[in-house]
């Protein structure tokens, strides 16, 4: 466990590095400086400016100088707001991303179990169907499209909910809403499938044959075996929702990582968007390693191999 | 019971003509044989919803790539005296199709305001005076040759990494595993962001960020099934008559991996569909005045408390396309799994 432990950290460290080369030399590739009005600056000023945000020196200095920013969470100084330094920006924007972000999850994945639980037991009757179309839909509408509607509708019609920014519960209602039909569609479809396998299994039929009720069988047997494989899913919900938050801290203007990764690319914010891509893959790696040990602790038949299927 | 058996006598019996001979035989196939994929095409098509988006797909299909035939209008000429103009199809007369719009609580006929004539826009125009319908025929061709690009680099470059890495084993697969597992650890819409930052928002930075990141579930997918296959007694056949490599992965395995290549392609399509429309509508996908169904849908939603047909229309569009693959995918994958529901 110790070993693959400290494989699997070694990997993370691996590709937080190649991330942030692969990045470093991109950003260094593109045209821009943080520079507004070049044509004014005297060669003095422009110096001066360039001294600020380390671009004076060669770039491989500049590289090992943001490799060991990078190491010390110093991701360097923002273009667009000058003088905030982008490990403050993000630092300052994570909690509401993380609020509503996590709020999504857990209500996309709980009403996507029911769904796709209620699909399965009923399956091939009404309740299933109108199951698998609720997942169609939210699996396919854009959630950029759904967004506007939820706004629209609940937000500026019915008067429910604040239409945008950010404020106390209230406010994260609507784009936790908008941000849970993804994972909610895609936990139902998994978890349908899941449930059907496992109830026509030997085990159901054991459990049946001895009489136990409906309840519960479905409750302790099925539910039970069908929950373990959710866990792998959690990865792909997570990337889901990160590129859900992107436009939908936009279109209710939450002050979250989204939103200032959007408005960092429209501005050409490039110390920001190395950043923002580091942290995005940090978090992406971390989750992914806690859904790896979880599912091994809970499911003794899968041995912590390293191997990724 | 034994005891009030009739006794048998040899009348009872009579011997087999030639005739009836061909009739008795057990062993033959009553059926005609069916290949595999003519056994999926049969159960596919027991499957309703799956046909239905069939049509679709090739009903947008035609519009789409035929839209120089449909197209009333240049979907990039801008009329600004035709400005906003809501839906009008001449000889309807429904609220929503007939030209009139609310405005301060009374319905009036936008085009005689307009001065329009006899001009008609069967979807209305946007702010410029463009002709919606021929911009969402555009943009649906864009989608769809988005689509088209993103299946062909699914089968070019992820099949083929699939069944390298599976087929190599040993430290050829464990290198390009790695590779597959960094970029996974990566999300794919900032691969994408990233690459069209370097490359200018365009179609093409589009379809090399597509290029880049829509393989990885495929070739993992036909790595899992190669190593499967790869230890099955007609693989081993076909290597103990000394066929090349190249020959059992061309013969042997790729038509036994297509029903899981089908399958994936089906689910990478929708996919690429919102990665192009989702960059689109942030503002970094497929620039002006060109129209994709992300920047309809953008400039439709900042209109769509007063004008709303602006941002149905697109987002109905886009829907519909990615509502059909994903049932049409459904359906397949039902179909190629003989143990699924029937």
């Amino acid at each position: 466990m110790v070993k693959y432990l400290g494989k699997r950290i070694f990997y993370i460290v691996l590709t937080l590095f190649i991330v942030s080369t692969i990045t470093f030399f991109l950003m260094k590739f593109m045209p821009g400086t943080p520079l507004t009005n070049q044509a004014k600056l005297t060669p003095g000023q422009i110096h001066q400016i360039y001294k600020q945000y380390g671009l004076d020196k060669p770039v491989w200095q500049q590289y090992l100088v943001y490799l060991a920013g990078v190491v010390h969470g110093n991701f360097g100084i923002s273009f667009q707001f000058s003088n905030q330094a982008v490990s403050y920006l993000i630092g300052s924007r994570m909690g509401p991303s993380l609020i509503i972000g996590g709020q999504g999850m857990v209500l996309g994945v709980l009403v996507g179990l029911v769904v796709g639980s209620l699909g399965a037991v009923k399956a091939n009757t009404w309740i299933d169907t109108t199951a698998t179309i609720v997942s169609i839909l939210f699996v396919s509408i854009p959630s950029f499209v759904l967004a506007v509607l939820l706004q629209y509708y609940l937000g500026l019609k019915l008067r429910w909910f604040p239409i945008a920014d950010w404020g106390g519960f209230m406010y994260t209602v609507l784009p936790t809403l908008a941000l849970a039909a993804s994972p909610l569609a895609e936990t139902a479809r998994f978890m349908r499938t899941e449930m059907v396998d496992v109830l026509s299994s030997d085990y159901i039929e054991l459990a049946k044959a001895k009489g136990l009720g409906k309840v519960g069988i479905i409750y302790h047997h099925a539910l039970r075996n069908s929950l373990i494989p959710i866990i792998t899913i959690i990865g792909p919900l997570t990337v889901n929702i990160m590129t859900g938050s992107m436009v939908v801290e936009n279109i209710f203007s939450v002050p979250g990582i989204g939103e200032q990764f959007v408005k960092s690319v429209l501005t050409n914010d490039y110390p920001t968007i190395m950043g923002l891509t580091i942290v995005y893959c940090a978090m992406l790696c971390v989750v992914l390693l806690i859904t790896d040990i979880l599912y091994g602790l809970i499911d003794p038949r899968i041995r912590l191999s390293g191997n990724n299927n | 019971m034994a005891d009030n058996a009739k006794p048998i006598s040899a009348g009872d019996f009579k011997p087999v003509s030639a005739a009836d001979r061909g009739k008795l035989d057990s062993e033959k196939i009553s059926a005609p044989s069916l290949t595999f994929l003519q056994d999926s095409w049969r159960r596919l098509r027991k499957n309703r919803a799956a046909m239905i988006c069939l049509v679709i797909l090739i009903i947008l299909f035609i519009l789409a790539f035929g839209s120089g035939f449909f197209e009333t209008h240049n979907p990039n000429a801008t009329n600004p005296n035709l400005a906003n103009l809501p839906p009008k199809i001449p000889g309807i007369d429904i609220n929503g199709f007939n030209g009139t719009i609310e405005q301060s609580g009374t319905r009036v006929n936008a085009y005689v305001q307009a001065h329009a004539g006899n001009a008609y826009y069967i979807l209305g125009t946007d702010y410029l005076g463009r002709d919606l319908f021929s911009r969402i025929l555009y943009g649906t061709r864009i989608s769809l040759e988005i689509a088209l690009i993103a299946s062909f680099f699914d089968l070019a470059f992820g099949v083929v990494y699939g069944i390298v890495s599976g087929w190599m084993g040993g430290r050829v697969d464990t290198i390009m595993q790695r590779i597959i597992e960094i970029m996974l650890s990566i999300p794919n819409l900032v691969v994408m962001v990233l690459l069209i930052l370097v490359l200018k928002p365009g179609m093409s930075a589009i379809i090399y960020s597509i290029a880049i990141t829509s393989w990885i579930n495929m070739a993992r997918l036909v790595r899992a099934q190669t190593l499967e296959l790869k230890n099955q007694e007609f693989i081993l056949a076909a290597r103990a008559l000394g066929e090349s490599s190249w020959k059992i992965s061309f013969k042997h395995l790729l038509p036994n991996l297509s029903s899981v290549i089908i399958i994936n392609l089906m689910f990478t399509i929708p996919t690429a569909i919102f990665f192009e429309a989702f960059l689109s509508y942030i503002g970094i996908g497929i620039s002006a005045p060109q129209a994709s169904l992300g920047t309809l849908i953008n400039d439709g939603q900042k209109n769509f408390q007063f004008l709303p047909y602006q941002m149905w229309y697109p987002a109905i569009v886009l829907s519909v396309l990615m509502i059909a693959f994903n049932i049409l995918g459904d359906g397949l994958r039902d179909s190629f799994d003989p143990k699924g529901r029937e």
